[in-house]
């Protein structure tokens, strides 16, 4: 039994005496061990400020944009490719609601879609008219698609779409600029000349943030149908809503394939219709996290390398002052792995114990921006894996940089070191 | 390797043609310029000799601190002028105890940290370390300052710990260069009476020193010059050492005899010669 455990207990015993010296060391020179792992400490601390705001920044972005569009939104549109240029017509190539029919059939990626045309036309209440009022034709699709919903009356049906009824929803801005009754359900405005039902009163979307920047305007809802009739010319398009926002891509595919299929396109053919999807978006705050860890990377790289400088310095130093020691030792029989071990472990501890004052640092930092007036991310919690990664980074250096040094402690000669002044 | 296994027909140590030559500049020192030596267990062997002479230099390489330039050097039959660092490393950790002139303790460690040293690197003695340093302190007389620093010990006790450290691992030969070097007459005679107990307990002792009352209380008398050994011979047989027992008692009686009026104390008359011959 002790023929196992003895070794173990060996290599336990030296280990934690190892450690318990390095820290005796390192305490016995404090301001020096301070003043040594500086470069650690700053170098620590941009890895942890820079990992916890870009975290914050990037969890910040997702939830403004969920608010304001939904992250898992995708739009799908005509387009005459390039090379058709004045070959197709605009009107060749535009999406039909045969096609919406289609993709909600057979995308398994998208859950709910609507088509959506869009133009400005004259709203008109009493004496009370607005010009270029913003007119949308939907699907009833849409108040899921848009998760926008009806604080006064009923959502669009299905029934309004295929019977092409002249119903609208309106949003708070039309009640006050219409001067529309507080409750204006039941009324009939004047939309382009024809008196349409008012059914329903829409709530106001919470967007705000960075993308709600534009003051809210009058805004009218009709069915996609009624709205095609009365103009058959203006832009359609389709904005849905994926499974989820990883299934981006699938539902890309997706959609290129039905549409492809559905227009005959094969081999080499170009699309006639593009798409894109709100983890664009994403992607751009990504590449701009990207250069923002690169430019980080740089200068924890810099302040890194710059402490391991001095942290290989400090421990030549060391082995130095200490080579009567280190003499002795080896007199008593420490092997040369045993003496490596030592000193590198000395070189970790430094690195640690200014990778762990780094942490506070970063974290302070962390703190002392939130506290900050107009600083707009409420929290900014320090991830976990920054700290592994500090961590690992000052470890690292410890024994990169203390090597050396380490090394040249073992190899010393007892009687050389022992007679050494 | 183990003093169990010793056998006392077989030499501790055995040297022959053993040769250091350091290189200082252009020059060449013949430190040691063939020596051949044997060591039997449970001997008590005095090195003397001038300073330079070549004393450190064979004791560093008894000790395995440093190695021949040329010539063998046997500890218990295995030949340690081949061995590469990692087992002369584990040959001084469990074969040799070496005490040095300027004890070189751990200056920040307690007498008891210091005496467990050696065992830190020696997988053999785990789970008994602690006791283990607390019986050598013990045998050396310091069992009430064990948690003391070396800066709390006068220089004897701090040449104690450095024996105790010395023995704790039950080495097969003790080595002492000059470890009386820096100590006061008195606190000597404590040092060689530890010494001459470890002897009679069956310790094998290689002690430096250039005192020839210090050389007296060894069995054998080993004289170096210039490198090499001019003379080997039981203390009792030494011609120098006969020769300075005989100059300190006459001198010792002149200056008794000078005291004109006092009578000659014959007790402390016989103490001198008896710390002048062998013990
Ligand atoms: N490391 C060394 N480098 C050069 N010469 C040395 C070294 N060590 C000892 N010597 C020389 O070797 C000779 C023997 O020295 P040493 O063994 O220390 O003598 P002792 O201990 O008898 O006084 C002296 O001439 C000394 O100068
Ligand atoms: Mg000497």
């Amino acid at each position: 039994m002790s023929v196992i455990i003895a070794p173990v207990a060996w290599v336990v015993r030296l280990v934690w005496q190892t450690v318990f010296l390095a820290l005796g060391q390192v305490w016995a020179n404090k301001v020096r061990a301070v003043l040594t792992a500086l470069g650690i400490i700053i170098g620590v601390a941009s890895v942890i400020a820079v990992i916890s705001f870009l975290d914050a920044g990037r969890k910040w972005i997702l939830s403004e944009l969920d608010s304001a569009v939904g992250s898992r939104t995708m739009w799908v549109w005509g387009q005459v490719p390039d090379s058709q240029e004045g070959v197709m017509n605009w009107s060749d190539v535009r999406v039909t609601t045969h096609e919406a029919v289609l993709l909600l059939e057979k995308a398994p990626s998208i859950e709910s879609l609507t088509p959506l045309c869009q133009r400005g036309w004259q709203v008109g209440y009493g004496r009370e008219t607005v010009r270029g009022a913003s007119v949308w034709g939907v699907w009833p699709s849409w108040h899921e698609v848009e998760s926008r919903q009806v604080t006064l009356g009923r959502p669009l049906t299905d029934i309004d779409n295929a019977e092409r009824r002249p119903v609208c929803l309106i949003n708070e801005q039309a009640i006050t600029e219409l001067k529309l009754d507080i409750d204006p359900v039941g009324d009939y405005l004047v939309l382009n000349g024809r008196r349409f039902l008012i059914v329903g009163v829409l709530e106001t979307k919470s967007g705000g943030g960075i993308f709600g920047g534009s003051q809210p305007r009058t805004e009218l809802y009709i069915p996609f149908n009624t709205h095609k009739m009365m103009d058959p010319y203006s832009g359609t398009w389709f904005q849905a809503n994926m499974i989820n926002a990883n299934a981006a891509d699938d539902a890309k595919a997706e959609v290129r394939f039905i549409l492809r299929k559905n227009r005959g396109l094969s081999g080499d053919d170009e699309d006639t219709f593009g798409m894109d999807v709100i983890q664009n978006a994403i992607q751009m705050f990504n590449n701009f996290a990207f250069v923002v860890m690169v430019g980080a990377g740089v200068v924890v790289g810099i302040s890194l390398f710059v402490g391991g400088i001095g942290i290989m310095n400090i421990m030549l130093v060391s082995v130095s002052e200490r080579t009567r020691e280190i003499g002795l030792r080896k007199s008593l029989g420490a092997q040369p792995p045993v003496v490596l071990l030592q000193f590198l472990v000395e070189a970790v501890v430094l690195c640690l114990v200014g990778g762990l004052i780094g942490l506070g640092v970063g974290f302070a930092l962390t703190r002392v921006v939130m506290l900050m007036q107009d600083f707009p991310i409420k929290d900014v919690p320090v991830p976990g894996y920054a700290i592994l990664i500090g961590l690992g980074f000052s470890a690292s250096v410890g024994i990169v940089f203390g090597i050396l040094p380490a090394i040249k402690a073992a190899m010393l000669n007892p009687i050389d070191a022992l007679r050494h002044e | 390797m183990s003093r169990a296994s010793a056998d006392p027909t077989q030499a501790t140590i055995k040297i022959r043609g053993l040769k250091k030559i350091f290189r200082v500049g252009d020059e060449r020192v013949h430190a040691l310029a063939g020596v051949d030596l044997d060591i039997y267990p449970n001997e008590f062997v005095a090195i003397m000799g001038a300073s330079g002479s070549g004393k450190s230099t064979l004791m560093n390489i008894l000790g395995c601190l440093d190695q021949p330039t040329r010539g063998e050097y046997v500890l218990n039959g295995h030949p340690t002028h081949r061995m590469g660092m990692g087992r002369l490393a584990r040959v001084r950790n469990r074969e040799i105890g070496f005490i040095f002139q300027s004890f070189e303790l751990l200056s920040r460690s307690s007498a008891l940290k210091n005496v467990m040293l050696p065992m830190l690197y020696s997988r053999d003695h785990i789970f008994h370390a602690r006791k283990r340093a607390k019986e050598a302190l013990m045998r050396v007389g310091l069992g009430e300052r064990m948690s003391h620093r070396p800066n709390q010990l006068s220089g004897g006790q701090r040449q104690r710990v450095a024996v105790a450290r010395a023995l704790v691992n039950e080495p097969s030969i003790l080595l002492a260069d000059e470890p009386t070097g820096n100590l006061d007459s008195k606190t000597t005679v404590e040092i060689i009476e530890l010494f001459k107990e470890l002897h009679r307990a069956g310790q094998t002792i290689v002690v430096v020193t250039h005192e020839e009352d210090v050389a007296g209380q060894a069995e054998r008398i080993v004289r170096l010059r210039d490198g090499r050994i001019i003379s080997d011979h039981p203390t009792s047989e030494d011609p120098i050492h006969q020769g300075w027992v005989r100059r300190m008692s006459e001198g010792q009686a002149a200056i008794f005899a000078e005291e004109a009026g006092s009578e000659a104390d014959p007790a402390s008359k016989d103490l001198v010669a008896e710390r002048g011959a062998q013990g």
